[in-house]
């Protein structure tokens, strides 16, 4: 058998894709969570209940309408940001003119009470969601056994990490975010709607974390705590990469998530804690994270 | 004087708690350039703040095109037809000068082609995807002002579009400051450097303590040299 450092070869590969899958996962979460922190200047407690949301809107959306997977993709994140652009339009927007404190506050609380709620109706205990019949089984890449959901998760967040890339650096609407990120207030002078706006960018990373939510469906179960399991890791995802930083936080979710499946590998005692420990050591010696833009 | 575009009657504004205009009154007729004079913190770079809107504690009146602005929300500023160049120019990092200068709505037409103002300032064609502030400061200024004219706003506030710029740079924005005067913008600006407000402006105002305290067409500048530079301290 092909060893790599002591390691079965297999196993390696499989942690890796392992860390993919999760850094899919982080990478989609932490670019809606910069996204937000840019423009509205709002730390986004509430984006793991938005993940959570998505999630469970696909797994109702099925249930009650018969809906599948493939519609429930572009449904879910549609639904979810429409609730954000509500949140944001009649709640959160009263609170910019106050301490930036307030903003979190606000979102935690929001969590807390969506959570409970998600608790109170289903449980705490997960609920399965198929894989689409389409992506089920797997293919032997000869190396290593792939289930095909997975390849698809590593596959499409790359693609959607990609496209918002692209919505932010490459278009006229991303020049304007870009732009109102760094003075709202001339953007606003200039003719252009800020308030609107911002209220697009909420919706946009509400939408982007229930993207995610439907895509770890299939692969975690769907449970009204999914959000808060994870979302203390993107946060640390987001500081690592520095806030703000659109391409860092893409980038640092995918490292991270490796750095993580890979940790299981050599040490797995400390896979649980290695993300922390990274981000100790960025606060360390680049306070503004690694792509940050005050380092 | 011409028909007036902009008039301001008993402008008052506060900075939250501080009281900082004290009854302004001025008028700006259609195709005039205005130069508000006065010391360091008298108020120039409030009016022009106040007028355009981003300063919303404000009482009075602005008449714009004979629509009353002061329930204009910020945003319905530049649609009403007033493009403003901020004194800190205002030129985004993470833009590059081609998306900084497509960045303001166009809000009427008659507003400048993008390829003439490539003529007007081949730098910033040159330079069109280098990031926006990574230009000098001339030709951020140049820029700051380009990107108002594809707007098609009647009228142009500059505050101090001058200041800190080589004394060739400053010759280049006075041309095409006249330039915009003679195809009948107007503009009102805050400026220090009087030999360059004296060759484009067509009447001054001088402020002092959140008023205008005096008015006077640019034929008087002579006469009034040794009492401005007593008051101005320069």
């Amino acid at each position: 058998m092909t060893m790599i450092f002591g390691i079965p070869l297999q196993a390696f590969l499989g942690q890796l894709l392992i860390g993919l899958i999760n850094g899919s996962f982080y990478a989609l979460l932490s670019l809606g969570l910069a996204v937000i922190f840019g423009l509205l200047r709002v730390i986004n407690f509430a984006h793991g209940v938005q993940y959570m949301l998505g999630a469970f809107a696909a797994m109702l959306m099925l249930q009650y309408f018969g809906i599948n997977y493939w519609f429930a993709l572009i449904l879910s994140p549609l639904v979810v940001g429409l609730f954000g652009a509500v949140i944001e339009r009649f709640l959160l927007s009263r609170l910019y003119k106050l301490d930036h404190l307030y903003g979190l506050l606000f979102t935690f609380g929001l969590a807390l009470t969506l959570e409970g709620t998600f608790r109170y109706l289903y449980g705490a205990s997960g609920q399965p969601y198929a894989v689409p019949a389409q992506l089920a089984g797997g293919t032997n890449l000869g190396f290593m056994f792939l289930p095909i959901y997975r390849g698809w998760v590593v596959v499409v967040s790359l693609l959607a990490c990609i496209g918002t890339w692209l919505l932010i650096e490459k278009t006229k609407l991303g020049s304007y975010l870009r732009a109102a990120t760094e003075n709202p207030v001339l953007v606003q002078a200039f003719g252009v709607n800020v308030p609107v706006l911002l209220t697009f960018t909420y919706a946009l990373g509400a939408g982007l974390a229930a993207f995610a939510g439907v895509l770890a469906a299939p692969v975690y179960q769907v449970s009204p705590l999914m959000g808060s399991n994870i979302i203390i890791v993107v946060f640390a995802v987001v500081v690592v990469g520095g806030m703000g930083s659109i391409m860092g936080a893409i980038l640092t979710g995918y490292m991270l998530g490796i750095a993580e499946g890979l940790t299981k590998v050599f040490y797995p005692e400390a896979s649980n804690i290695v993300i922390f420990v990274i981000m100790a050591i960025v606060l360390l010696l680049r306070p503004a994270g690694l792509f940050g833009r005050d380092a | 004087m011409a028909k007036p575009l902009l008039e301001v009657s008993n402008l008052n504004a506060w900075y939250g708690e501080s009281h900082v205009l004290h009854g302004v009154n001025m008028t700006v007729g259609e195709g005039e350039t205005i130069t508000i004079l006065g010391r360091n913190g008298v108020g120039k770079t409030t009016t022009l703040r106040t007028i355009v809107g981003i300063i919303r504690e404000r009482k009075g009146e602005i008449r714009f095109d004979g629509k009353d602005m002061l329930g204009v929300p910020l945003h319905k500023t530049a649609h009403a037809g007033i493009g403003f160049v901020p004194e800190e120019r205002g030129i985004f990092s993470t833009l590059t000068v081609e998306e900084n200068l497509t960045l303001p709505p166009v809000v009427a037409q008659g507003g400048m082609p993008i390829e003439e103002i490539y003529e007007l300032f081949p730098n910033l064609k040159e330079r069109r995807s280098s990031p926006g502030t990574k230009l000098s400061g001339g030709e951020q200024q140049m820029l700051a002002i380009a990107r108002i004219l594809r707007t098609g706003v009647k009228l142009l506030i500059l505050d101090e579009p001058t200041e800190g710029l080589a004394p060739v740079i400053v010759q280049r924005i006075g041309e095409v400051l006249k330039t915009l005067k003679e195809r009948g913008m107007t503009v009102l600006l805050v400026e220090q450097n009087f030999r360059f407000a004296s060759r484009i402006a067509d009447r001054f105002y001088l402020m002092d303590h959140g008023q205008m305290v005096s008015e006077f067409p640019v034929s008087e500048l002579p006469q009034r040299m040794d009492t401005l530079h007593k008051v101005l301290g320069v």
